[in-house]
């Protein structure tokens, strides 16, 4: 059963084809990656799902739901989160401020302090399933870039969503931290969260994913597990070739 | 009516080349440094000042002076940039336009000081003059004021569009990162920038002074109306700053002229804020795309 | 340390009070304390929106002449005598000022962070031009008077200084109040990034018209405030950009986005710029002093004081910290089985 299905989107930017005719989907429970030379198209395909970019032609859907042309914060509510390739952490809170920001609350509660009994528990909690809890106290901005990509992490798993988009999360991290992200996606995806994480690092990917897609030029070339994937001429080329 | 309208829009062309100078350097050092020099409208006051000293000391004539005034100010300019722009830290753009409104307050406070805030007017034979066109009286001045415009825009166009430096000049706009790393020296990209913005405004007074009495506070009416202009072309668009001070200025003497001066600069931020509600990036500012 | 904190701040309330009966020595220093009482109020209202955000609003300057305008024409309409009644008015010159701020901040949102700026200038100047220009109303550029107040000479500033003294405070509390709440952090996340604070289900547009709209209620009721003041109205006066600097200088000055640092900005800034007007305001030296001051200020603490002020401080404490542990490391050196403790967090 999938979750999320992305059918025949197309993009262009100015001049630019980014995405043509893409069509992708991602079952749900399931850890699936998306690879594809730079330039490919992968950020724009998130940037689309989230809404953070608009559609020049196709849908997306959600568990059946149209979400083409949902804004970022519709997209967030209905249960995708997002990570980005330069983390975007809110640098001048501090670390347990920052999970705050997405603990949503209802409008007569604003003016309250920002952490409840409730709320500090939950961030807490999440804060200890990533290893940041000693550092909930300084500021986002001091953070080092791996740590900054755990916060990252953290914050979207406050809004508990069912599926979560994951650019390049082993970009620029070391082996060990490496190794911790994919142990935490791992326990997530027990606890029933779909992913779709863009890597480039293939020995993360293929060890991580059941299913590989594969973009090249803004269209999907192949599907399938890893070892299909990798044996694949067409992939093959699209990263040798031209 | 009609001919008041035609007035308006001969007016409008032969003086929006002077705000068009003017709001070209603003353009230009947000376009490259990314700050907003609240200080031009007192530089061009400044320049301005420095005609009416030539002319009254040494009488020296006002456009032949700018052969003095323009090296001048574009050396100010360089130094400015060095001094004071360059050391700016933190925000960048709301800071700069505390640190160039505080600068601008110094020079504005210098030129009080040694000028006290009495008008001035620069004199000169064809300031009086005036051409009949058609029915009504065009002042000899606004015509020269044009051509000065129209020449130096011109040389301007050139130096960005057509030279070396002009092409460092516009990939520092673009991509400092990028532009540092295929070798621009972008400090001096910038220094030089900010100095020709400086001598524009330098020019600008000329011109200004020329057609119209001044002191230093009049500096305020001047940078607000420029801001607007910027905005209204969308920030960093030259081509765009040039429509947009002929559009405004047009319509504002059109308004003068038909309806009542009283209204005419009101006119100018009515129509800001409608053309923002439409197309809040500008006429020209290329829409903010999300920040990855 | 926080017992420390709330002693110092009741001794700063006590010699507020006391000031301008116990300490000043001259009315003309209770001129200025009220002038600076008035802005202060007024920049810790504008740092609500402007600090909290960092969308930096210079034409706010339309919420004080709006509540200036306000305060004379009703007093005009139901003729108001001078005294205590006026002060009553404050409120509602703060409640017209949110009025308007609903439409014309909406407006101003819709554009970038520093088109925004500049936008918020083309405000207060089309207003300027209408309250030049609407004479039926305003009566021009003639001006207004607004009822005198019966005191006499000597204690004239006294009510002044504590009305101002306590909306100040008020402005305090809510700014107090909105920056530890949860609507304060998301107005703090839009200052970090306002994109991600969107795709994170913060409704940015609401958080942002809010805080502007809360920011006018303040300003308006400083201009309110200080016409009455004052005495007198004219709309270059009220819809000044004059204001509009005042404000943005002693919130950056002070610090931007804390709750000190606007007031400690007006405590430095309003006086010295009526001191050096009367000095040097002849010469046109004032402005090169201040100007001056103000580019060293900016230059060498680009966050406003506060802000460097806190973190020199915290370095300090770190650095003490790191000597004293250093220290305990030394001392143990000779004594091989002990563990080494470690003080602190």
């Amino acid at each position: 059963m999938s979750l999320l299905e992305v059918q025949q989107v197309s993009k262009a930017f100015g001049g630019i084809q980014a995405l043509t005719s893409c069509s992708l989907s991602v079952e749900k429970g399931s850890i699936t990656g998306l690879i594809g030379p730079n330039g490919s198209g992968k950020t724009t395909l998130f940037n689309v799902i989230t809404g953070y970019d608009s559609v020049d032609a196709g849908d997306i859907r959600l568990g059946g739901n149209d979400i083409t042309r949902a804004k970022p914060d519709r997209v967030f509510s209905m249960g995708i989160g997002r990570t980005f390739q330069l983390t975007r952490v809110f640098q001048r809170l501090t670390v347990l401020e920052n999970m705050h920001v997405a603990l949503p609350r209802k409008v007569r509660g604003l003016l309250l302090h920002w952490g409840s009994p409730h709320e500090q528990t939950r961030a807490l909690e999440l804060l200890d399933f990533v290893g940041l809890t000693k550092l909930k106290d300084q500021p986002a901005g001091t953070l080092s870039y791996g740590q900054k990509k755990l916060l990252e992490f953290a914050i979207i798993l406050v809004a508990e969503p069912k599926l979560i988009l994951l650019d390049e999360p082993a970009g620029g991290v070391n082996p060990t931290m490496i190794n911790e992200l994919g142990s935490r996606i791992r326990a997530l995806n027990e606890k029933g969260i779909t992913f779709l994480v863009v890597e480039h690092n293939m020995e993360f990917v293929m060890g991580l994913c059941k299913t590989v897609n594969v973009l090249h030029r803004g269209t999907t070339i192949a599907s399938g597990s890893p070892d299909e994937v990798r044996l694949n001429p067409a992939v093959l080329d699209a990263y040798l070739g031209a | 009516m009609s001919s008041l309208v035609v007035q308006g829009v001969v007016l409008g062309i032969l003086t929006g080349g002077v705000y068009a100078l003017m709001a070209s350097g603003l353009t230009l050092i947000f376009g490259v440094l990314e700050i907003i020099n609240v200080a031009q409208g007192i530089l061009v006051i400044l320049g301005a000042y420095m005609a009416f000293v030539l002319q009254q000391t040494y009488h020296v004539d006002l456009f032949v002076g700018l052969l003095i005034t323009i090296p001048l100010m574009f050396g100010m300019g360089v130094f400015l940039e060095w001094a004071f722009i360059r050391r700016i830290k933190g925000d960048r753009i709301t800071l700069s336009i505390l640190v160039t409104y505080a600068i601008a307050l110094i020079i504005e406070g210098i030129l009080g000081y040694f000028f006290t805030t009495n008008y001035q007017v620069l004199h000169a034979w064809y300031i009086d003059a005036t051409i009949p066109v058609d029915g009504f009286y065009i002042n000899v001045i606004y015509i020269f004021v044009f051509l000065l415009s129209v020449v130096l825009l011109g040389i301007l166009y050139f130096l960005v569009y057509r030279t070396p430096f002009g092409r460092r000049l516009r990939a520092s706009m673009q991509n400092r990162t990028a532009a540092s790393l295929i070798g621009i020296n972008v400090s001096r990209v910038q220094a030089i920038t900010f100095g020709i913005g400086v001598a524009l405004a330098g020019a600008g007074g000329v011109a200004y002074g020329a057609t119209n009495a001044f002191n230093p506070a009049s500096s305020y009416d001047l940078i607000y109306r420029l801001l607007v202009i910027i905005v209204l072309a969308g920030m960093g668009s030259l081509g765009g700053s040039l429509i947009a001070s002929l559009a405004l200025v047009i319509i504002g003497d059109v308004v003068a002229l038909v309806w009542s001066p009283v209204w005419s600069s009101t006119v100018f931020f009515v129509l800001l804020i409608l053309l923002l509600l439409l197309r809040p990036q500008g006429l020209f500012g290329r829409v903010e795309g999300r920040k990855q | 340390m926080k017992r420390v904190k709330i002693l110092v701040l009741l001794a700063l309330l006590l010699i507020a009070i006391v000031f301008p009966v116990l300490i000043s020595p001259t009315t003309a220093v209770n001129d200025m304390a009220v002038y600076t009482m008035i802005y202060a109020m007024g920049v810790t209202g504008w740092n609500i929106f402007s600090g909290y955000t960092g969308y930096i609003s210079i034409g706010h300057a339309v919420y004080f002449g709006i509540g200036a305008y306000t305060m004379a024409l009703t007093c005009q309409a139901w003729n108001v005598p001078g005294g205590y009644l006026p002060f009553l008015l404050l409120p509602l010159a703060g409640l017209v000022a949110c009025a308007f701020a609903v439409p014309l901040g909406f407006l101003a949102l819709r554009v970038r962070r520093y088109a925004f700026s500049v936008t918020t200038i083309a405000l207060m100047f089309i207003f300027q031009l209408l309250g030049y220009n609407l004479r039926g109303i305003t009566n021009g550029s003639l001006g207004l008077y607004l009822p005198q107040p019966s005191w006499s000479s000597g204690v004239y500033d006294l009510p002044f200084y504590y009305v101002g003294l306590a909306l100040l405070l008020l402005a305090i509390g809510v700014s107090w109040r909105v920056r530890h709440s949860k609507y304060g952090l998301g107005l703090l996340a839009i200052r970090d990034d306002e994109d991600r604070a969107f795709g994170l289900g913060v409704k940015t547009a609401a958080y942002k018209l809010s805080a502007y709209v809360i920011s006018a209620f303040f300003v308006g009721m400083t201009g309110a405030l200080f016409v009455y003041f004052l005495g007198t109205i004219f709309p270059q006066f009220v819809f000044d950009p004059i204001v509009d600097v005042n404000l943005t200088t002693m919130a950056f000055l002070g610090g931007l986005g804390t709750i000190s640092g606007p007031i400690l900005g007006a405590l430095i800034v309003t006086p010295l710029q009526q001191w050096l007007l009367l000095q040097f305001g002849g010469s046109s030296l004032n402005l090169i002093l201040f100007g001056s001051f103000l580019l060293v200020i900016l230059l060498l603490l680009p966050q406003g004081i506060v802000p460097s002020v806190q973190e020199r401080w915290a370095s300090w404490r770190a650095h003490r910290l790191e000597l004293a542990r250093v220290k305990s490391l030394n001392g143990t050196k000779n004594q091989p089985a002990l563990v080494e403790k470690r003080e602190g967090r």
